[in-house]
């Protein structure tokens, strides 16, 4: 797959349909790849990497990128494609300026779960027929593949493209994911256990704000968190439960937008659920105005700023918030 | 440095009986900024509104908080106290602490705490308060009645006899509504017909009317004094413009067993049909669910008989777009429908009918030529018993919780008048009570009692049962006799509950107006202000705002016309200084705001930015058109980044605002 996408990104160079191509680049570990700009030939033989740990959602470097001189090429994985259009609709990203390829996505591995296990000093990790070939400086270990893959791709929502110019490998269908169970689990708590299991979840943060930096939905100009104007930018929880508000606020601002891409609980360096709260609120937008998946096109009204005659009265919402 | 006076009203023992003033005005004393607390028995009064006006001059106030009533109530007076001091009346800020303080509390101490909490809230709003100045806009000179109904009809009369153009929307293929349907009315026993059919043609033949029949409005955009109301033409397959309504199609047509709406379904029509003899406009309408030709194709007798070639099989719905300055809704009402009443057994014996249904039975141009028959044999009636309250003053969900007004009433005059052309027949009135307040209206039914020999019994009816030799036996409780009767009735006549017409909901939503819970729309204060909805520039005529009878219905229309005319007279009217405006530095261009704008206020362009890191860039940015902007702030709490704002209740003051509540 690595091969086809360097030999198609190379192409579209030299004909000269793009002049960078964005996509992923070897880090220290075989397991650290990073979302890289490449704009040689030459640098996408030496850097270049698709594997299964290239996670990153590269939807959101676009923004800028799509406003540089030139089009880029944007490898995009079907999840990265929501993404991609959530960005278009909200005139974010310039839709002219970017040349997306369609790539097959996940599951990928989270190196976390492999780490887990008790396995250190790896130098190398090989998929062999969905048995890891784990590769340390104490010698090889294996574990299957499934007990390693990433929390995104456990419950992966769609293996369709909603948007490509060309496509590499085939198109895949919306998948019937599992990815409300853990929130129904969450809802047939009482309050107290809610907010026990939330303020054990939210404890842990540290303001590293590396979920909204990571986040394609949060692409404010400024956001409110370092607006000195909101009232709530960067101040110092003045108590425990102030540090919550922080991803409260968050989830509000990007509902109905949210994607569920699942990059926010991917970087959280502390292993906060935080896609929770997102598909909390996806799954209240389905049940209150029907079916909607944010990024699944780019002309339609998304419920939270649309209104229609036949909205559910704002009485449904506060009975179904009432324990 | 801010200098803040504050008032604290009494309203008499409104709010003083509650709340501990004396100790509001202390409170808010100490709070930063105020330099005057003071209290008063009637701050709205022209002695309390000069204590305002002496403080801002002596003091030199730079911001004022009164705490009183609700701002809906005297937030303008205060206003323009202010600003005949000297003081920008936007620097002005009201804590209710009447309506949402002490009319809903006991116990005074809370009552106090919350009221200076309140208070302390608005003097953390006011320190943010900035100046503002109104801008005008200008008034369309012209108005929209929706429904065309005796309502609708004199509304729209007395708007173009101001000389004001105006346009009727009425959803049927002619208007004249209900009343058009009704044979003869109390108390006088006129014919309905005969004083409505005038004001109809009269409203069709005056300039100042245009009547947009068998149409329906389907989009309201804008705000008071300049709405843009698009009208939906449904299709009629006839051209209105050439249909001289001679009705040959309508004899002609072969589909002749299509329910006649006009006389409830007691008889048939075509499937091309003028409603009525006396329809305007007189224009025929090809019922589409049962013309054969646009059905599949195969008829055309219409088309091929008329002379003028009116008949258009391919019309469709057409849309117009028009503006207006002042929307009348006159939507009416319709009789509930009886299929839950299986007491009364109205849906399986044809001779239990509802009211409305025996004025058709009744009328001259009705089912049987003004002869009253029982709907199943066509046999002359000799014992017609009445049920008042079917559905009215109802507890359980079948039927309504108010009284329908007219059924005492209208029961009175079919008894009289039934009396009166069939004295061989006996007529029997079950009520809970008889309600006849009205001019003539008690005298009225007193004739039907003591004139007509009406038998008035106090009681209801358990349960109807049709018989098998075509009797219907009425199974009864006489309350003051304390005894159980069985009538054997040729005839039940069920007084069915009224109810507001079901295109009214939606309509609300429209034009964002309030309605109670029974639909009906709601005006903006219940005594002083009975025909003006909530919404600036909505007006209400008729029963649509509750169940009327005709001498009300008609004056109520006459003076929702008043209020109407009395805004289209202005040629502008002041705007709202309170709209909301963009941060360009902050807008992503994202269009959340642009798209939750209800009033199209919110415009995208393309603008040249030095960035922090002394680029430049073209970054999409959203403007307010301010004219149009009417200050509600959908777009502000939509706006992810907070780039929107709304004048007088911005962001940081709200935040000023809970950070003191919280306090």
């Amino acid at each position: 797959m690595q091969e086809a996408m360097i030999k198609r990104a190379k192409e579209l160079l030299a004909d000269g349909t793009v002049n960078r191509v964005m996509g992923w680049k070897k880090g220290e570990f075989a397991y650290d790849t990073t979302p890289a700009v490449f704009e040689t030939a030459e640098e996408i033989d030496r850097e270049f990497v698709y594997n299964d740990f290239t996670q990153a959602n590269q939807s959101k470097y676009l923004i800028k990128e799509s406003r540089k001189e030139g089009k880029i090429l944007a490898l995009l994985k079907p999840c990265d494609t929501y993404s991609f259009n959530q960005l278009v609709k909200e005139h974010r990203i310039i839709r002219e300026n970017v040349y997306v390829i369609g790539i097959p996505g996940g599951p990928k591995i989270d190196i976390e779960k492999i780490k887990a296990k008790g396995i250190t000093g790896i130098t190398n990790v090989k998929n062999e027929d969905f048995t890891l070939k784990i590769e340390t400086i104490y010698g090889v270990e294996t574990m299957p593949f499934y007990e390693a893959i990433s929390v995104k791709c456990e419950s992966c929502k769609s293996k369709k493209h909603v948007v490509y110019d060309e496509l590499i490998g085939e198109d895949g269908d919306v998948l019937d994911s599992n990815r409300f169970d853990m929130v129904e689990k969450l809802e047939n708590m009482t309050a107290q256990e809610r907010y026990d299991f939330w303020r054990g979840e939210l404890s842990r943060c540290i303001r590293c704000n590396a979920c909204r930096n990571v986040c394609p939905a949060c692409t404010c100009e400024n956001c409110v968190f370092d607006n000195p104007k909101s009232g709530i930018d960067q101040k110092a929880a003045a108590d425990s439960f102030e540090e919550n508000m922080f991803h409260i606020i968050r989830a509000f601002h990007v509902a109905g937008r949210c994607t569920d891409c699942g990059e926010c609980s991917r970087v959280c360096p502390q292993n906060i659920p935080l896609h929770l709260l997102n598909r909390k609120f996806i799954k209240d937008i389905n049940c209150l105005y029907g079916e909607y998946q944010a990024g699944a096109d780019t002309t339609s009204k998304a419920p939270l700023t649309d209104y229609r005659t036949d909205d559910c009265e704002p009485s449904v919402v506060h009975e179904r918030g009432a324990e | 440095m801010q200098r803040i006076g504050v008032f604290v009203c009494h309203c008499g023992t409104n709010i003083a009986a509650t709340v501990d003033v004396k100790a509001v005005a202390e409170a808010l004393s100490h709070e930063p900024g105020v330099v005057v607390s003071q209290d008063y028995q009637y701050m709205c009064s022209e002695s309390g509104q000069e204590l305002v006006k002496n403080a801002i001059k002596e003091h030199g106030l730079t911001g004022v908080v009164i705490c009183s009533c609700s701002p809906r109530m005297h937030e303008n007076t205060f206003r323009k106290a202010a600003a005949s001091a000297g003081l920008n009346p936007y620097l002005v800020e009201i804590a209710n602490i009447r309506e949402q303080c002490s009319w809903i509390h006991k116990d005074i101490a809370s009552a106090t705490d919350k009221a200076i909490i309140l208070g302390k809230a608005a003097v953390a709003k006011v320190h943010l308060n900035a100046p503002l100045t109104a801008g005008e806009s200008p008034v369309v000179k012209r108005a929209l009645v929706i429904g065309g109904g005796i309502a609708g009809i004199q509304t729209a009369l007395d708007i173009a006899e101001a000389g004001f153009d105006v346009d009727i929307v009425e959803k049927e293929p002619t208007i004249g509504g209900k009343m058009a349907q009704i044979d003869k009315t109390f108390p006088t026993l006129d014919c309905a017909a005969c004083i409505l059919t005038p004001k109809m043609v009269e409203a069709s033949q005056n300039e100042h009317i245009t009547i947009h029949s068998f149409s329906e409005v389907s989009d309201v955009k804008g705000f008071v004094g300049n709405f843009t109301v698009t009208i939906k033409k449904k299709a009629r397959y006839v051209d209105e413009t050439k249909c001289t309504g001679c009705g040959l199609c309508t004899e002609k047509c072969p589909m002749k067993k299509v329910p006649n709406e006009f006389n409830m379904g007691l008889d048939n029509r075509t499937a091309v049909y003028i409603p009525f003899a006396q329809a305007v406009p007189k224009v025929a309408t090809i019922d589409p669910n049962y013309c054969m030709m646009l059905k599949n194709g195969k008829c055309g007798v219409c088309s091929k008989v008329c002379s003028v070639g009116a008949i258009d099989y391919k019309q469709t719905d057409k849309f117009i777009e028009q503006k207006y300055g002042a929307i009348v809704v006159a939507t009416g009402f319709n009789p509930i429908k009886l299929d839950k009443y299986d007491e009364f057994a109205y849906s399986c014996c044809p001779d239990v009918v509802t009211s409305l249904e025996l004025e058709r039975l009744m009328n001259a141009a009705g089912p049987n030529g003004g002869t009253l028959l029982r709907p199943s044999d066509k046999t002359h009636p000799h014992t017609i018993v009445f049920v008042q309250c079917v559905g009215s003053r109802c507890d359980d969900e079948k039927g309504k919780p108010y009284c329908s007004k007219i059924c005492c009433m209208y029961t009175a005059k079919h008894a009289m008048l039934i009396r009166e052309k069939y004295p061989d027949t006996e007529v029997y009135v079950f009520y809970i009570d008889v309600r006849t307040p009205g001019k003539n209206f008690d005298e009225f039914y007193r004739r039907a009692v003591e004139q007509y020999n009406v038998h008035y019994i106090k009681g209801m009816v358990g349960k109807v049962t049709p018989k098998a030799d075509g009797k219907i036996d009425v199974q009864a409780s006489d309350l003051l006799a304390n005894e159980q009767l069985h009538i054997n009735a040729d005839m039940v006549v069920l007084a069915a509950a009224i109810e507001p017409d079901k295109t009214a909901r939606p309509l609300a939503t429209m034009l964002t107006t309030q309605m109670d819970t029974n639909d009906f729309f709601t005006e903006a204060h219940p005594k002083l202000r009975p025909v003006e909805s909530a919404t600036a520039g909505i007006f209400l005529s008729g029963a649509c705002q509750g169940p009327k009878d005709i001498p009300e219905t008609v004056a109520q229309a006459s003076a929702a016309a008043a209020k109407a005319i009395g805004l289209l007279c202005k040629n502008s009217i002041t705007c709202n200084p309170c709209v909301a405006h963009s941060d360009e530095l902050m807008c992503n261009g994202c269009s959340a705001c642009e798209k939750v704008c209800p009033y199209g206020a919110i415009t995208y362009q393309d603008k040249e930015f030095r960035m922090p890191d002394r680029s430049t860039a073209i970054r999409r940015v959203a403007s307010v058109n301010p004219a149009v902007c009417q200050g509600c702030g959908a777009c502000t709490v939509a706006c992810p980044s907070g780039a929107m704002d709304l004048n007088g209740f911005s962001n940081s003051q709200i935040m000023a605002e809970v950070d003191a509540i919280c306090k």
